[in-house]
């Protein structure tokens, strides 16, 4: 009896002894990621979701042609922002230049990658050119443009010497400049998600397809775009919303009826001090943009995006 | 069905030459392996074959046709790769069909043809699957499916077994031999593996820096090894420096150190032309470990053993005999010697082998 107690405490008491230990264990894995997670979540709430909720709230205020702007839920903003034909027009030919910048780099993109993916020098060396322009300014990279393209630019000076023209063309200011501005700007972004999305696919594929009897073009149809096409979203999601956000380019490369959803956010906040017009436009182009990422995420998966940055 | 036939083939990259002048006949239905270490040239020559490089100089002759200039496409080659190479975004079915679907195959056929091959390689249910649900295993098969469903002329074969754990290995390449005799393809194979090539081929090409070392069957290039390089590469051999005192039809003597003179036939020594240098290669598993000296008619020599590598059914020793090693490799019945015993070193002239020095 004496024997049999004292066993049934000692046990008892590794029981215990074992649980707490492991539960702190299992506490402190848990917690662990949390607190290295802290300070960017801290940073992302304080800077970005806060703001957000912010300029969400504005959103329903109203502006006043006098003193400050009347608080309180007012949808009126919005309702101008979703039925105003300008601003819907806008929002239209700002989505239609995205779209046509996302085609252009794609088509000029692809072989780019394709061509470094395949090269057998050195690839870092080429990656690393294809990064170079993003050691220079995006305004200035920008506004290079003016000099190859205006009036008395590169272009121009060129035809006239050569007597192809007998006084400078106008390219400037339209809304190929802008596409072109663009192309320029979000390249890059393309070639680098198809890259990875190329890189990772074995090159022993396409010796199998044209073993098999395909040639070079037909086993590229049938294995290595197909394979390629998640890259080739990836950059096209990139290339899409962050040429749909512009600002930059469409002001200095546009001429004045060019002008990007973005133009008029600043236009609505810095020039007629109406933010929570601005506010109401902004989340616009955010909740546009926004469902077109969770399309995106729907049918491919946020992974490929992230993959394309790394 | 083709033969294969290489003819002064040189494939260099910028200074590097991968394949120097090399000749070689693959007979129409034969199994041949082309053997040696990494970046010995074996499979730069299988991808001239291919006709994935072009070969430097030189022509590839595919039954009795130039196909120098003929794209990878037209050859009508069966290539399987060691990392199988399957199209992941297809399935098992898709994959074999991809062959059929250039060659104008009607459809019904398609589907009865790629039936037949994946009952072949032995996965008949496996159709609408996606690579990437079977096993190393099974995908390698379904890559022999694809290659030989077009019926090819020729079947490459790169390391196709590498990629597979030990033990799937030496299944399948029984089973890969079964299913290339049944089928008579020519068929040439590429690997490092001297088990693999032992146990496959009708030939063997044993290459090294480029260059063959040595064709035969089998049994030929194990027993009577072309050079050092050939002895050393396939199994363990035991390799001693001395001279050839005398050479004849029937038998060369041979004079080296820890033995002294040792008489081998003269089939054992194909190679050695006469007096001079020469090498004598005794195989790891021809060198008997004795208690006891032999009686009469065996060479012996006494030893000290070092190291005892016990393998269950046989024991690879290390035994040293003044200032040299050799290795061992005896079966066993119950207990190896310990290290440290007095053991003697016995072996058959007729066992070995003798090289020109």
């Amino acid at each position: 009896m004496r024997s049999g107690f004292a066993i049934f405490d000692h046990a008892q008491f590794r029981h215990y002894a074992k649980q707490i230990t492991d539960m702190s264990v299992e506490a402190r894995e848990r917690r662990q990621p949390w607190i290295l997670l802290s300070a960017p979540l801290g940073a992302v709430t304080l800077l970005l979701l806060v703001p957000l909720v912010f300029i969400v709230i504005y959103s329903f205020w109203l502006r006043s042609a006098v003193g400050p702007d009347i608080a309180g839920f007012h949808p009126d903003n919005w309702q101008r922002a979703l039925t105003d034909p300008f601003y819907r027009y806008i929002l239209f030919n700002t989505l239609k230049i995205a779209a046509i910048t996302t085609f252009f780099c794609a088509l000029l993109g692809y072989p780019a990658a394709y061509f470094i993916t395949r090269s057998s020098g050195n690839k870092l060396i080429l990656l690393l050119l294809l990064m170079l322009p993003f050691w220079i300014s995006y305004i200035i990279r920008t506004m290079s443009w003016i000099n190859i393209l205006g009036s008395s630019g590169a272009l121009n000076t060129l035809l006239l010497s050569t007597g192809v023209i007998s006084s400078p063309i106008q390219m400037l200011y339209n809304e190929a400049t802008v596409i072109l501005g663009l192309v320029h700007f979000l390249l890059p972004f393309m070639v680098l998600n198809i890259y990875v999305s190329l890189d990772g696919i074995d090159t022993n594929l396409e010796d199998a397809a044209t073993s098999l009897g395909a040639t070079r073009w037909q086993s590229f149809l049938q294995v290595t775009l197909p394979l390629s096409l998640p890259g080739l979203a990836a950059g096209g999601l990139l290339c899409f919303v962050l040429g749909a956000g512009t600002y930059i380019t469409p002001l200095i490369l546009g001429g004045p009826r060019d002008a990007m959803f973005a133009n008029l956010v600043f236009e609505a906040i810095i020039t007629q001090l109406n933010w929570p017009m601005g506010s109401a436009l902004s989340l616009l182009l955010l909740l546009v943009l926004g469902a077109l990422v969770a399309v995106y995420n729907r049918f491919l998966g946020m992974s490929q995006l992230t993959k394309g940055l790394g | 069905m083709s033969s294969v036939q290489l003819n002064n083939i040189v494939k260099r990259f910028g200074s590097f030459t991968a394949v120097e002048k090399t000749s070689m006949t693959i007979e129409d239905g034969a199994f041949v392996t082309l053997l040696g270490p990494s970046g010995c040239g074996k499979t730069t020559t299988l991808r001239m074959i291919a006709g994935l490089l072009d070969p430097t100089e030189g022509e590839i002759v595919i039954n009795g046709k130039r196909v120098n200039d003929v794209p990878i496409h037209k050859r009508n080659l069966g290539l399987v790769f060691q990392n199988y190479a399957l199209f992941p975004h297809k399935t098992v079915a898709e994959n074999v069909a991809f062959g059929l679907r250039y060659r104008n195959v009607p459809k019904a056929e398609i589907t009865r043809r790629v039936q037949d091959a994946l009952e072949l390689v032995q996965l008949p249910q496996v159709g609408n699957r996606y690579p990437k649900a079977l096993s190393g295993g099974q995908q390698q098969r379904i890559a022999l499916a694809r290659a030989i469903v077009i019926e090819p002329d020729v079947l490459l074969l790169d390391e196709p077994l590498s990629a597979l754990d030990a033990n799937l290995r030496e299944d399948m390449r029984v089973e890969l031999k079964n299913i290339q005799a049944r089928i008579g393809v020519t068929t040439v194979f590429v690997t490092h593996d001297q088990s693999e090539a032992l146990a496959m081929s009708d030939r063997i090409v044993v290459m090294s820096d480029g260059r063959v070392e040595q064709v035969g069957a089998p049994e030929a290039v194990y027993n009577t090894p072309a050079s050092e390089f050939v002895a050393r590469f396939l199994g363990a051999s035991n390799i001693l420096d001395g001279r050839c005192l005398s050479r004849s039809a029937d038998e060369a003597v041979l004079d080296v150190p820890v033995f002294g003179k040792v008489t081998v036939p003269g089939s054992r020594a194909p190679h050695l032309a006469g007096e001079g240098p020469a090498k004598l290669v005794i195989r790891a598993e021809k060198l008997l470990l004795r208690d006891t000296p032999p009686e009469g008619g065996a060479f012996s020599a006494p030893a000290t053993v070092e190291t005892v590598d016990y393998q269950g059914q046989s024991v690879r020793y290390f035994v040293r005999a003044g200032e040299m090693q050799f290795q061992a490799i005896n079966m066993i019945d119950e207990r190896p010697f310990p290290v440290g015993a007095q053991v003697h070193m016995t072996l058959r002239p007729q066992d070995c082998a003798a090289l020109p020095g």
